[in-house]
Parts: C-alpha cells; structure tokens; sequence
C-alpha cells in the first residue's frame, strides 16, 4: 500500500509539471485558436536565456531579464508570424508554430550554447519522508516535487484569477469566442496576442526553471512538449482547468503504466502510453475532459 | 510565344483527357525523364548517387506519399517515420523469413502491409481532425518506434537492433552498385509518381479534395468521408511503406529504429510544405530541396573560408528550416510547385504580356 501510494503520488507530481507546459498550450489556444507546437522549444529557450543570465549577473536581475527576453519573443512571434497569417485556417498557424519550434531551438543553442546547464535556484532537493506512522517506512517525496506543485498550484489561481476577474482576461475571452466580433466592439487584437504569448512566455519560464532544475537545461526539455499534447488533448484543448486534471491523470497512468504493466511487455511504454490514453479517449470525446464542444457548420 | 494551347486540335476524348495538355509540356517531361534514365547515369558520379540522387528519389516518394494524405486529402500526419519503419521492418522480416521471396516483391508486400497499418491508425480520423488527428498520428508513431525497438521478433532477435538487408536482386541481375541502385529507385519514383497524378485526377482523388476542402459539405453532396478517408490513409501508406523499404534497403543497408524516428516524419512535413500542398511536382520539388540544404550548408562555411563546428552548423540548419517553413507559409503557401506554375503562366504570354 504505501508503495502503491508512492507510486500514486510520484504520478501526480510528474503530472503537475506537464500540466505546466499544457498550461501555455491551452492559454495560447484558448486566446488565438493556435495549436502552439512551440511551447517546449519557448520552455527550452526560456530556461537557456536565465541560466547562461545567471552566469553574469545575479538571480533577480536574470529573472527579470529573461522576462523582457520572452516579451520581446512574443513580440516578434506576433509581429513576424501571427499577423501575415490572420484568418488562416488553423492548420496552417500549427505548421507555421512548427517552423517557429525548429528556429528556436536552432537559435536558443546557438545563442546560448547546447552543453547541459546545470540550474540551482536553491530549491532544497532533499526527500523527506510523510506519513511514517500510518504506513511502515512512511512514503518519499522529494521536496523540490512539492516545491513545483506549489508554484503549479499558486501559478494556476493566478491565471484563473487573470482570465476571470481582470479586464484583460475577459478581452482575451472574448478573442477567443470570435476574433472579429471581439475587433468590433474595440478590442484591440494584435495586443491581446501579444500578451497572450508573453504570458504563455513566463509560463513557458516557470516550466523550464522547474524542469531545469530537476534534469538540467538541456535540449531535451524541448521535447516535453510532446508530453503535454496528448494532456492537452485529455483535458480539453480550451480549458485550464482540464490542463491541470489531464496532467494529472496522464502523470498517474504513465507512472501506473510503467511499475505495474511496464514489467509484462518489456518496458519503456512512457512514450507512447500517454497518447493511446488521450487518443482512447478522443474517440468517445473529441473535445476531451472539459472542452467546448466541437461543431461543424457548412 | 511558342509555349501555349493555340493550335492544338483535340479531336479525341482521349487527347483531351492528357495530364499535360500542352505539346511543349509533354515533350518537356519526357525529355526531363529520359535525362534522368540515360544522362544522369553516364555524368554522375558514385558520390552524388549514394548522397544526393538516391535519398532525394527515395524521399521523394515519401513525400508523394504524405502529399497524398496531407495536400490532397487535407488529413495531417506526423506518423510518417513510424510508416516508414513499418515497410523497412516488414519488408526485412519478409525477405528473411520467406525463402526464395524476391526483395522487389518483399517491398511491394511491405507496401501492403504498411497500408493496413496505415488504416489501423487512420480510423481515428474519422472522428476527429486538424491538430487532435496530427497528435494522434503522432501517437502511431511512438507507439511504431516502441514496437521496433523492443520487440524482438521484428528485428529477428538481434542484440543490438540493427539490422543488415539482403541484396537487392532481380533474377540474376543485382543492384549493388549506386548506378543500379539509382535507377532502381528512379524506376519505382517514376511509376508511383504516374500512378500518384492518375489517382489524384480520378474519382478517388476528387473525392479526397472535397473532404479536404470542407468535410462536411463533401458529406453532404454525397462523398463517404469513411472510404475517402481510409482510402487516401491506404494509398498515402502504400508509397510510404516502399519508400520506407527502399531507404532501409537500397539507400541505408543496415540500419536500426532510430533512423525512423520523429524527425524523420518532421522532415517529410517539411518537405510537402515547402515543396507544395497538393501537388505531385512539389513533393520531388521538396524533397530535392530539403536534401540539398544541409549539403549546401556543410559546404558553404568552407568556400568563405570559415570553420564552422558541426553543432553550429546543426543548430543553423534547424533555425533555416523553421524560418522557411514560416516564410514559405505566409509567402507562398502552394510551395515551390506554386513558383513553377507562375512561371509557366508567365511564359505562356511571353513576349506580349497584354
């Protein structure tokens, strides 16, 4: 049982961190109708600009620098890719995020280097260990997993918070319903795109920082972003709140799939676990967990 | 001035029906053929064959393939590496298994089998499109690389998972140096890309441009979205299937799965885009494109006299593709076939434009 549970809550916290790069898919999804491939290539790029930063000048200073660096990217996505591509089909703007994710990783590393960084914030790593009187040996849990499902928890509230109450946030709403009513009524589309990307941004930084630090910046956690499609797809390509959930379920089955069934079938499933999972689900749901329901009109 | 319609009579439903309806055309691309069958052979050498001339035909109906699903049926598929794979493998396990199977027939089998995994994985596209059936593609092709690396059975319990082709033979005659291998691989091009252009302009290729254009209207004029799915997901991983038979056998020689993986299905996609969606010239147009790039780019440093590293150059390839890609979307979203044809326009009036 307590291995059962270790198991359960290791899941949970992988999962929290795919929610993390789910999160900046369904924000740009949700506020531009654009399948963004590019949010891994952002979170690699995002966590090479503050580590080489780190290198020359101290933390905050860095934090904040790599801030301007992800505003300026968005700026430049907005102003060299998005805005010749209005009203194309959605199709070609997830081709075009295709072509962005090569340049940045092209651009990240030549920029900035491609050795492995290694990223320390001071967020304490060592495992401490809950529970010891319920169960014997009790359960570990890494700190720094906890440390990540906090900022999950607290970056989720905010962009909640963001999205609902603010005047932004209903803007971005209302963008995303449909681009032209919300143009007429005076809301400004190309700015609404650029925060949006800006935030999907420092989201994008909040995952790298959090993946940096556990596997070191590297060009591999460009590659997490396939992780966060089938989560995306699970919860809805328009829902934060499915984000979150879909993480966490794909987190679980993943960690379930690989102890429990791993051993029968020789192992490795991760890859592909996720997406059986989400594509599973896709044929009884295609607008996932908690997505607008998809219509078609002629 | 001499390149134009005016003066050719079609007295025959037969004429009227020709896939290049200009006299110039036609003569333009026998000529084009018969250079790559006779000319290319006697000027090439073994270099440019084993680098350049081979992969790009190989790829090339590989991209024919894609082109079919993506540009003409409007159905989009990362999975193509994983296809790819699915002919290598299947193509492998044939010729060793069964004794005395001819390798040229062991491609076209693998071609079949590749067509029904193709429509194993095609299903979902029935429900669901766009962005949710590229993830779903993408699903294939984890689950294919899975499959091929750890299953011992397709790699015929090797160790190490790679692999080594048998000779490609055909009664006594075998294809072993580049110049064969060349034209054995120019040969199934030539032939896929003439069976490509007459399935396109028929009714099943009508048929996948409706439902690309909008499903749900073809629906409703009375196309079946599940045969003209399916279909275009069979034919698209026939070609692949060979072109994944024929890269595994004639162009690499022993390989194992990692030259199937992601990027290869990437690179492919990249190559329909750039070359043209929906269009039988762009794919060879990409294709040729795509793999002259990198070359270009390993060479290039040199003539300024400048030492690049090859992570540089790497790094640098990869930030030229996706700008291309950008640009080439917002630009010109029919490709470089798209250039071609505004070519030909423009010649059509040469000299007098008004």
């Amino acid at each position: 049982m307590g291995f059962f549970l270790e198991v359960l809550l290791g899941g949970l916290m992988a999962g929290v961190l795919y929610s993390l790069v789910a999160l900046g898919l369904v924000l740009i999804f949700k506020a531009s109708g654009v399948f963004n491939f590019a949010q891994g290539a952002m979170v690699l790029f995002a966590a090479l600009s503050l580590v080489r930063l780190m290198e020359k000048m101290p933390l905050p200073l860095a934090l904040l620098a790599t801030c301007v660096i992800m505003l300026v990217l968005a700026y430049a996505i907005e102003r060299l890719v998005l805005r010749p591509l209005v009203n194309q089909p959605g199709i070609s703007l997830f081709m075009a995020t295709l072509g962005i994710t090569f340049f940045l990783e092209g651009f990240g590393q030549i920029l900035w280097g491609s050795d492995i960084y290694k990223l320390d914030l001071g967020i304490p790593k060592q495992p401490i260990i809950i529970l010891e009187n319920v169960f014997p040996g009790g359960i570990l849990v890494g700190s720094d997993d906890l440390f990540a499902t906090v900022v999950s928890g607290a970056l989720v509230i905010v962009l909640a918070i963001f999205f609902q109450k603010t005047r932004i946030g209903r803007a971005l709403r209302a963008v995303a319903d449909d681009h032209q009513a919300a143009q007429s009524i005076g809301i400004p589309l190309n700015q609404i795109w650029l925060i949006v990307w800006t935030v999907a941004g420092l989201v994008a930084l909040v995952a790298g920082i959090i993946w940096g630090s556990r596997l070191g910046v590297q060009f591999s956690l460009s590659l997490i972003a396939l992780k966060a499609l089938p989560v995306v797809i699970l919860g809805g390509f328009t829902s934060v709140p499915g984000a979150i959930v879909g993480g966490l379920i794909i987190g679980v089955g993943e960690k379930m799939s690989e102890v429990y069934l791993g051993p029968h079938i020789g192992g490795g499933i991760e890859n592909w676990f996720a997406y059986t999972v989400a594509l599973a689900f896709l044929l009884v749901r295609p607008e996932g967990l908690f997505g607008e329901k998809i219509i078609d009109r002629v | 001035m001499f390149y134009r319609e005016v003066g050719e009579f079609k007295s025959t439903y037969a004429a009227d029906q020709v896939v290049f309806p200009i006299r110039q055309d036609r003569y333009f691309v026998w000529a084009v053929v018969l250079f790559a069958f006779v000319g290319v052979p006697l000027f090439a050498n073994p270099y440019w064959f084993s680098a350049i001339l081979i992969p790009f035909l190989i790829l090339s109906l590989a991209a024919l393939g894609l082109n079919l699903l993506v540009g003409y049926c409007g159905q989009i598929s990362l999975g193509t590496g994983g296809f790819m794979a699915v002919g290598a493998y299947a193509a492998y396990n044939l010729a060793v298994r069964i004794p005395g199977l001819n390798p040229l027939v062991a491609f076209l089998l693998a071609g079949g089998i590749t067509t029904v995994v193709g429509i194993f994985f095609g299903i979902p596209s029935l429900r669901i499109k766009g962005f949710y059936l590229a993830v779903a593609t993408l699903a294939a092709q984890f689950f294919l690389d899975w499959v091929f690396s750890r299953i011992a059975w397709f790699t015929h319990d090797t160790p190490s998972g790679s692999l080594n082709a048998p000779p490609v033979t055909l009664f006594d005659f075998t294809f072993d140096t580049p110049v064969r291998k060349y034209l054995l691989c120019l040969s199934f091009a030539a032939a896929f890309a003439v069976l490509a252009r007459n399935l396109v302009r028929g009714r099943m290729g009508r048929a996948w441009m409706a439902i690309r254009d909008m499903d749900v209207a073809a629906e409703i004029i009375g196309i079946r979205p599940l045969y003209a799915k399916l279909s275009a997901f069979a034919v698209s991983s026939f070609f692949i299937g060979v072109a994944g038979s024929l890269w595994a056998f004639v162009h690499l020689g022993s390989w194992e799965p990692l030259a199937f993986d992601v990027n290869r299905s990437f690179s492919l996609l990249f190559m329909v885009i750039i070359g043209g969606l929906g269009s039988i010239l762009g794919s060879f147009l990409g294709a040729a494109f795509i793999t002259l790039l990198p070359l270009f780019l390993n060479q290039f440093p040199a003539w300024l006299g400048l030492h690049w590293s090859t992570a540089l150059i790497a790094h640098l390839e990869s930030m030229i593709f996706g700008a291309l890609i950008v640009f080439f979307l917002i630009v010109e979203p029919l490709g470089l076939a798209r250039l071609w044809r505004i070519a030909k326009e423009k010649l059509r009036l040469w000299p007098f434009p008004h």
